[in-house]
């Protein structure tokens, strides 16, 4: 009970800080903020419910007033903005990201977690975040979804990275790989 | 931890959370129920009253956080016009503002002391079903304590980086910035035992 509780908040805080050290680049100098990454790897190594708690223990404080979010964001008035379906999308991306890497045990971690990934942690996430951006613009789902298709690209990116940041956590430290225990 | 709570008293401290919490919801429910260009407009101005009363170090990083929406305002208003939709791009945004101003002023007017007095009184009927709400207290003190200390780690992270590399810092330092985090959680873990558990 202990351990659980200290991974998945220690977790938490690691989206926090994910969000808020400076942004760092891909190959191509292209730069990204970490935080969505953040939100995959609690999938991908905390497994479903524990990645999800994480999330949602990180979303909690959000609105509780704490600014956790990228470029020091928080407060309430996220959960309204036009981000807010991302920020719904969340934890259900962990989850559905850790469900994978739990119940697909007969490949590599790190090709399952990359996979599981891009399902959770892309298409799932973008379903709920176009749906929060069509509800609060006012728009049609393919409208929202033409406002943020030019991020794909990077967050594909992302996910392939969690699958190979998944792999070599499972060497340095296989214990706490909990989606695999 | 620095949390967006403003330091300069108002009116509205004084307001109990869960009261402008439950305002906050029935707030939400009617601007979204409302499409009338003159409602939101007088909403909005209301807003910005609320905002520029308690004065400017009240109002500056009130309205700043409002200002961080510009680019979607300015999508919303191009779009609306081009497709010849002006008043209702109007509404679109003066919604958005209005939604986005009541929130952070209950975030700007209520301490984290008093959001987690509303977490816990809510989570009142969790503890007479004999669930342990302890945990979730317990979780946010760890969130509230180690997201600063990881925060300094990634920097100091970047900066070994930095000095090894005229490169900028790439997605390489997440590896071992979450080792760092998953060995800290196992220190914790053992000082929440030695301390009597949960």
């Amino acid at each position: 009970m202990e351990r659980n509780l200290a991974l998945i908040a220690l977790f938490a805080a690691l989206i926090a800080a994910l969000g808020l050290i400076p942004k760092f680049t891909l190959g191509f100098g292209v730069p990204i903020t970490a935080q969505s990454l953040g939100v995959m790897l609690c999938g991908t190594v905390l497994g479903s419910k524990r990645g999800a708690l994480a999330v949602l223990l990180f979303l909690l404080l959000v609105a509780l007033g704490l600014p956790l979010l990228a470029g020091g964001r928080g407060g309430l008035g996220v959960f309204v903005s036009p981000s807010a379906g991302f920020l719904i999308g969340f934890p259900i991306a962990a989850f559905v990201t850790g469900f994978i890497v739990e119940k697909w045990r007969a490949a590599p971690l790190g090709l399952v977690s990359g996979l599981g990934s891009v399902v959770g942690g892309v298409i799932v996430l973008y379903v709920f975040g176009v749906a929060g951006l069509a509800i609060v613009l006012g728009k049609s789902l393919p409208e929202a979804a033409l406002l943020v298709i030019a991020f794909l690209p990077a967050d594909f990116v992302k996910a392939i990275l969690a699958g190979v940041i998944t792999a070599a956590l499972a060497k340095a430290r296989p214990q706490s790989i909990l989606s695999r225990a | 931890m620095i949390s967006l709570n403003s330091s300069v008293e108002t009116w509205a401290h004084r307001w109990p959370a869960g009261l402008k919490l439950g305002s906050l919801c029935f707030a939400t429910v009617i601007l979204f129920s409302q499409n009338s260009v003159v409602f939101h407009s007088a909403v909005f101005g209301a807003c910005i009253v609320l905002y520029l009363l308690p004065g400017k170090q009240f109002s500056k990083p009130g309205l700043q956080r409002l200002f961080a929406l510009w680019p979607f305002i300015a999508i919303i208003l191009v779009w609306h016009f081009l497709i010849g939709a002006k008043v209702e791009g109007l509404v679109v945004t003066l919604r958005l503002l209005s939604a986005v101003a009541i929130a952070n002023l209950v975030t700007m007017t209520t301490k984290l002391s008093e959001m987690i007095e509303v977490i816990r009184w809510i989570s009142t009927p969790l503890r007479r079903f004999g669930m342990n709400t302890r945990v979730l207290e317990v979780g946010i003190a760890l969130v509230v304590r180690f997201t600063p200390v990881l925060i300094d780690k990634g920097g100091q992270l970047t900066q070994s980086w930095s000095a090894r590399s005229h490169k900028k810092p790439s997605w390489k330092i997440v590896m071992p910035f979450t080792v760092l985090a998953i060995d800290d959680a196992e220190y914790v873990a053992d000082a929440i035992k030695a301390r009597g558990g949960l």
